[in-house]
């Protein structure tokens, strides 16, 4: 079933590997991409959402099992529980059935001629002549030494495959959540067709408690916290406390629990070496405010197999080559993520007042508009519009 | 020193293997698993535990 050697070896099979896989295979490249899990998509470490423009460039044709809810705006609580309702074209999307959509992707590179398999651990890179040349694995039980022309390190946010391969995508704590999540039924919800956030240093320091609705009365809980806090606190303590005051999410059963690390920005300007690149959370291509990679990944994979598919043709698999990943990546997605990353820093620092202040002065346009980094001039508007509040707070008028 | 994890309360979500410095963590039978000889004792994966599941303790080196 498994060869010796490939032109290509993905590791992980979340929506970044198996979209680089598909597209690699599409290009007529031999691939094999491995999974460690028993089934494709399991376990879930994600809130699970995907704008209705990432369906829409993407190109994402997936299938009714993959979507759980439709969603067309969102709720947002302020610190003082001011409510802002966002309902617009742009902030409509899906909260999809994880499991679903990744075994869909996989499904896809498969259909495609890649060859994906679980239960298959790598733990290890070859690195010959100082190029990376293959993996160690324990393929089904089996512990294999298979080689290729480019590993790809779609391992995500652990990147231990990334760091053995000499990419410098360790963790910084600074730039992680901490995340904590139910699957919760039988529970209240406000409009089961808005996410619904609620900030608050009180509530999720530098994060925020989110429900995401998967039906009338299904949602995912979910709360993401700064990952250096540290103390007696931890994110699941927070969500626990939170929970405890919302009578109508207390009532609800638990059906699943799930959590993880969240990159939250940290871009690197180098993902690639010689004969390997990373792709996914695995070099931290996330939306540093709302913590979404599903589309990073998949906008990302798309440039990272024509980059393999040029080296490979060249048969100069070096960095230098492979840098053309970096430079387009950060041409398309680098440059707006770190305006993203800057505006996340303003939040950050914000106390709960400062907070309240801003769920004044911004409309849900804005909002949306900050999340995405899409208007950088109009993030200066508002952040001096905001200023001036804060001032006029403080002298009482 | 090394680190303890509580199985009880673990949810295998491995953000400590993704926060290692060191990469002494290492995922074992579904649940982290800490290298003493790797570890540094510096507490960044005890910190970022969502679930507060682990503890540093002493370890024996191999």
């Amino acid at each position: 079933m498994i060869d010796n050697e490939y032109d290509v070896i993905v590791v992980g099979c979340g929506p970044g590997g198996s979209s680089t896989a598909k597209e690699c295979a599409k290009r007529g490249l031999k691939v094999l991409a491995l999974d460690r899990n028993l089934e494709i998509g399991t376990p879930v470490r994600c809130g699970e959402g995907l704008s209705e423009n990432s369906v829409q460039t993407l190109g994402l044709d997936m299938p009714n099992g993959a979507k759980a809810q439709k969603i067309k705006g969102a709720i947002v609580y302020a610190p003082d529980g001011r409510r802002i309702k966002i309902a617009f074209k742009g902030t409509e999307g899906f909260v999809l059935e994880r499991k679903m959509f990744d075994k869909w992707l996989a499904m896809e590179a498969g259909r495609a001629g890649a060859m994906t398999v679980p239960k298959s651990n790598v733990y290890d890179v070859i690195i010959e002549d100082g190029y990376v040349k293959g993996v160690k694995a324990n393929v089904m039980g089996k512990d294999m030494e298979i080689r290729a022309k480019i590993i790809v390190a779609a391992d995500g946010v652990e990147s231990v495959i990334a760091r053995k391969a000499g990419i410098k995508s360790g963790k910084n704590p600074m730039f992680v959540d901490s995340g904590f999540q139910y699957e919760m039924v039988g529970i209240d919800i406000e409009d089961p067709h808005s996410i619904i956030l609620y900030f608050g240093n009180k509530i999720a320091p530098r994060g925020y408690v989110w429900i995401f609705p998967k039906g009338k009365d299904v949602a995912n809980v979910g709360i993401g916290i700064a990952g250096n806090l540290g103390g007696e606190m931890t994110a699941k303590k927070y969500l626990d406390k939170w929970i405890e005051t919302q009578p109508g999410i207390k009532k609800g059963s638990i059906i699943e629990v799930n959590g993880g690390c969240i990159p939250v920005g940290n871009f690197l300007k180098n993902m690639v070496v010689n004969g390997c690149l990373g792709v996914g959370d695995s070099v931290n291509q996330v939306n540093p405010i709302h913590g979404g990679g599903i589309a990073e990944s998949i906008k990302a994979s798309r440039i990272a197999a024509d980059v393999i598919d040029k080296a490979i043709k060249s048969g100069d698999l070096s960095s230098s080559v492979l840098s053309e990943y970096n430079e387009r990546w950060w041409k398309e997605r680098g440059g707006t993520l770190k305006n993203v990353e800057k505006v996340r820093e303003m939040f950050e620092k914000m106390s709960d007042e400062e907070m309240n202040d801003l769920g004044e002065v911004l409309s849900g346009e804005d909002l949306v508009d900050l999340a995405h980094g899409k208007n950088y001039a109009k993030v200066a508007k508002i952040y001096a519009k905001f200023k001036v509040k804060g001032i006029r707070r403080k002298i009482g008028i | 020193m090394t680190v303890k994890v509580d199985r009880g309360k673990c949810i295998s979500c491995f953000g400590c293997v993704s926060v290692c410095p060191v990469m002494a963590l290492k995922e074992k039978e579904r649940f982290p698993e800490c290298d003493p000889d790797k570890c540094t004792s510096c507490g960044t994966c005890v910190k970022f535990c969502p679930a507060g599941a682990l503890t540093l303790v002493k370890g024996e080196k191999k």
